[in-house]
């Protein structure tokens, strides 16, 4: 592992997509930082990197990041990477979506890739909050708390989305946030390097529209309160109570679609021989039996 | 009177080399014989999701593309279906979906991130009766202008319509060569009859197959613009990814370089080349196949299965002497505006059978400048239109 | 030269229907070297439900692709018989399964064989009654050959089915002589 610091020029777009489309103080810089540090650390090739989000602020990562880079529609990220994944098993295929993205509209895509266990790191940042068009609800907003669609309070329940991970079959699940950098750095890591997919969710801020609306504050008190409001899953569940545990929380060996997925090759090319050999038994001399055969096939 | 307009037949396409002593013959339904012709046309990824009339692609291509080494994978929804041939194709896949309309509905928000974004792809639509759940097991022909406008924007899209199972097979492959040629969806329009249908049909080699292979060459001045509005064939070459040419891909509207713009002309551009480039590829894309125009004063236009009633009725209407002839569209969208125009021009009528309550003969009469009679024949009860029905539309038979 | 010739082969689901029209078109395609369409009537009930498998022959192209009047009606049950019995063209005939069609009129050519009984004696199973069905069609009308169904059923029976259902094809074909 590499550990001295990246030249984040070399990895990113500066020439052409600078300054970026979110406010100062937003936790996704923090993110992509923790993201190009984890990349430089196992010395992974830009060629090698794809880089797939879907729509938000979140989604506006790729942009600036020199990878293979693609901006999908909201949601679905996962369904492309999926794909991606798959045609190209030798890129290391990184999502980032937001709350509102994964959990939403993305909500079935992100259970399902969980299922599938596609070798695919997935990060989910989490502002609470869909930021980029005006502080709406979320998923992930939580109960009684206003955002723009939810004036007089929140009525629904928030989503854990790390427990929603693990439940639904991902190989590993991981939460910091992005006032613990090198914790989040360090999951992120380790989310890259596994096989199967990596579900992280990086607790981010959104002073603008979360903090304003439920007068937490701005961005340096937003990430005070990651910092009092958050415990490690190290210490005891007593001084855990209340607040929200960061730290892995799933972390299986499992062969990850891919290489299911190859022994399933293996067996269908087995299938078939012993198809054929069937074939020639049954069809008995008597016949065109090649024309019969591959036509039978068809 | 007398046109002397000529067939547009697939063959003349030369993908397949046929060879008449390799042929296999086989006894084979639409939708089987779509999903071995995906495989013979070097299809590398499938992702789908059952629904009927289509479901028996996805059961043989979840049997056959583990055999070759290629992915089959089942999607969660046709949303993600649609996302995955999509993602998977950006990274050098030959790919494919199929599905009804139900599903095809899903797809269309991700079918127009293909048609911006340019990434090849083949989407089957085995149509039944809708809208809605409608009817799963009933042949229809009523997805023709969702086709053409299903997904939001302004945007160009080709579409093929096969009638026979040889077509099928022929037109699978054609599908694959269009979407990687002009770098955009294509769209296989069948329907529940010619997907579930059996008829004998040749099958040439794999090696016998040529189609449009992207190249994954770096451009001589080393600066790769995967949306060059200044290729003349309006159609850019597209670079994998992986192959080292690092870029953005993204549904906003964007520049050469694929990042996001705003800029004006640039956003007009874009949009004037998307239509160029299907516009240039009219004489190889548009297929057709004419029959008996050249005494012809009423002529039957229809294209799927309605064209095959349509064959059988302009026979019969010949056999009593009418003159009778008949335009079998196999390219439907873009639609051979030029030809139309021709044979209408020249003929006293048209009739127009097709399994729905009146679509294709919406933009048939566009081209109507003479106005002459065109004369609809609709069916949309889940059963496809007799010959009868057209002959009474062409009277005293 | 053959224009065409419809055959219609209708009864019920799990009567081995849609096996037969697969069998006959591939025989008929394949092995007789003609073309051939085969249709089928999709229910959604896989048992009990109407079912039936159409299949156009001809020597030269085929158009149209589905049955309106059929040459040949083979009626595995009453409703069938029924429903179809009118739609058999002048010169059509109907070849009758009277295990289960027991009520006849007196319209068109109609053959008579106990069809589902044949299948049960010779099989054990009267899902090969279809089969049956076909060496009798095979025998009277002639549209497709003895040998041409013989290799049909060998490529296109289910796995561990093959047997049986040659079986029950011969019984159909030596069905006249009894």
């Amino acid at each position: 592992m590499k550990r001295t610091a990246p030249m984040f020029q070399d990895y990113l777009r500066p020439d052409k997509r600078f300054p970026s489309v979110w406010c100062p103080g937003c936790g996704n810089g923090v993110v992509l930082g923790c993201i190009l540090r984890a990349i430089h650390a196992l010395d992974i090739p830009r060629d090698k990197v794809a880089l797939i989000s879907g729509i938000g602020c979140s989604g506006r990562m790729p942009v600036y990041a020199d990878f293979n880079t693609l901006h999908t529609t909201h949601g679905r990220a996962l369904a492309f990477a999926t794909g991606l994944k798959l045609a190209r098993p030798d890129l290391y295929v990184i999502v980032v979506m937001g709350d509102g993205d994964a959990m939403a509209i993305g909500g079935n895509h992100f259970i399902h890739t969980c299922r599938r266990n596609v070798n695919l790191t997935a990060i989910v940042v989490n502002n609470r909050i869909y930021g980029m068009t005006g502080g709406q609800c979320s998923p992930t907003t939580p109960s009684d708390l206003i955002a723009s669609t939810a004036t007089y309070g929140n009525i629904d329940q928030p989503i854990d989305i790390c427990h929603l991970a693990a439940l639904a079959g991902a190989a590993f699940v991981g939460r910091s946030t992005v006032y613990h950098v090198r914790e989040l750095e360090k999951i992120i890591t380790k989310g890259l390097d596994k096989k199967g997919l990596a579900v992280i969710e990086a607790v981010s801020n959104c002073h603008t529209y979360y903090g304003r609306l439920n007068k937490i504050g701005r961005a340096t008190d937003m990430f005070k309160w990651m910092k009092e409001e958050t415990a490690p899953i190290t210490v005891v569940p007593e001084k855990r109570k209340g607040k929200i545990t960061r730290g892995i929380f799933m972390d299986k060996d499992t062969v990850g679609f891919i290489q299911h997925y190859e022994q399933l090759v293996e067996k269908a090319i087995k299938n078939m021989e012993m198809l054929r050999q069937w074939k020639k038994k049954r069809l008995g001399p008597d016949i065109n039996a090649k024309k019969a055969q591959v036509a039978n096939n068809t | 009177m007398g046109l002397k307009l000529k067939s547009k037949p697939i063959s003349e396409l030369e993908y397949i080399k046929w060879d008449p002593e390799k042929v296999v013959y086989a006894f084979s339904q639409g939708n089987e014989t779509c999903a071995e012709s995906a495989v013979l046309a070097g299809c590398d990824f499938f992702g789908g999701y059952p629904i009927t009339p289509s479901s028996e692609i996805a059961e043989v291509l979840s049997r056959r593309m583990p055999q070759e080494g290629r992915v089959f994978v089942q999607m969660e929804d046709e949303i993600a279906s649609m996302a995955s041939i999509i993602g998977a194709s950006l990274g050098g896949a030959r790919t494919m979906t199929a599905t009804s309309g139900p599903g095809f509905s899903l797809m269309q928000e991700n079918l127009g991130y293909a048609i911006t974004t340019e990434i090849p792809c083949v989407i089957v639509n085995v149509q039944r009766l809708g809208p809605s759940t409608g009817g799963p097991t009933s042949p229809s022909q009523s997805d023709y202008m969702q086709v053409k406008w299903g997904t939001h924007g302004d945007h160009p899209i080709i579409a093929l319509s096969p009638s026979t199972i040889q077509e099928v097979m022929e037109l699978t492959i054609v599908s694959f060569d269009f979407a990687e040629r002009y770098r955009t969806p294509v769209i296989l329009l069948m329907d529940e009859v010619t997907g579930h249908m059996r008829e004998k049909v040749g099958y040439p080699r794999q090696e016998d197959i040529s189609i449009f292979t992207r190249s994954n060459e770096l451009p001589e001045s080393g600066d790769y613009k995967p949306y060059d509005l200044s290729v003349k064939s309006g159609v850019p070459p597209l670079i994998s990814f992986g192959e080292g040419v690092r870029y953005h891909v993204t549904g906003l509207i964007h520049d050469e370089y694929g990042f996001p713009t705003r800029n004006r002309k640039e956003i007009r551009d874009w949009y004037d080349r998307i239509y160029r480039k299907i516009d240039n590829g009219l004489d190889r894309i548009l297929r057709y196949d004419l029959y008996n125009l050249e005494d012809a004063d009423t002529v039957i236009i229809s294209f799927g299965i309605s064209a095959r009633t349509g064959l059988e009725a302009m026979i019969q209407a010949r056999k009593k002497g009418r003159k009778v002839g008949m335009v079998k569209l196999l390219t439907l969208v873009p639609l051979p505006e030029e030809m139309l125009k021709e044979v209408i021009a020249n003929v006293d009528r048209v009739i127009i059978p097709e399994m729905n309550r009146g679509q294709l003969i919406l933009d048939i009469e566009r081209l109507n400048k003479k106005g002459i009679d065109i004369i609809p024949v609709n069916r949309y009860d889940g059963e496809i239109i007799s010959p009868g029905d057209v002959l009474d539309a062409i009277g005293g038979c | 030269m053959m224009e065409r010739f419809d055959v219609r082969l209708a009864g019920l689901g799990g009567q081995g229907l849609l096996l037969a029209g697969l069998i006959l078109g591939h025989a008929v395609t394949i092995y007789d070297k003609r073309n051939a369409v085969q249709t089928v009537n999709y229910a959604p009930l896989a048992r009990g439900a109407p079912s039936r498998a159409e299949v156009v022959i001809s020597d030269g192209s085929i158009y149209f692709p589905e049955v309106l009047n059929s040459d040949v009606l083979l009626a595995m049950n009453q409703s069938a018989y029924d429903e179809f019995k009118s739609q058999v063209k002048p010169g059509g005939i109907i070849i009758a399964d009277t295990e289960n069609v027991k009520n006849f009129c007196q319209s068109e050519e109609t053959y008579k064989f106990p069809i589902s009984k044949i299948a049960k004696l010779e099989t054990g199973r009267t899902i090969t009654g279809s089969i049956v069905g076909l060496g009798i069609i095979s025998i009277i009308t002639g549209i497709v050959t003895p040998s041409a169904l013989t290799n049909a059923v060998k490529t296109r029976a289910p796995r561990g089915t093959v047997q049986t259902n040659l079986r029950a094809l011969s019984a159909g074909l030596s069905a006249m002589e009894k």
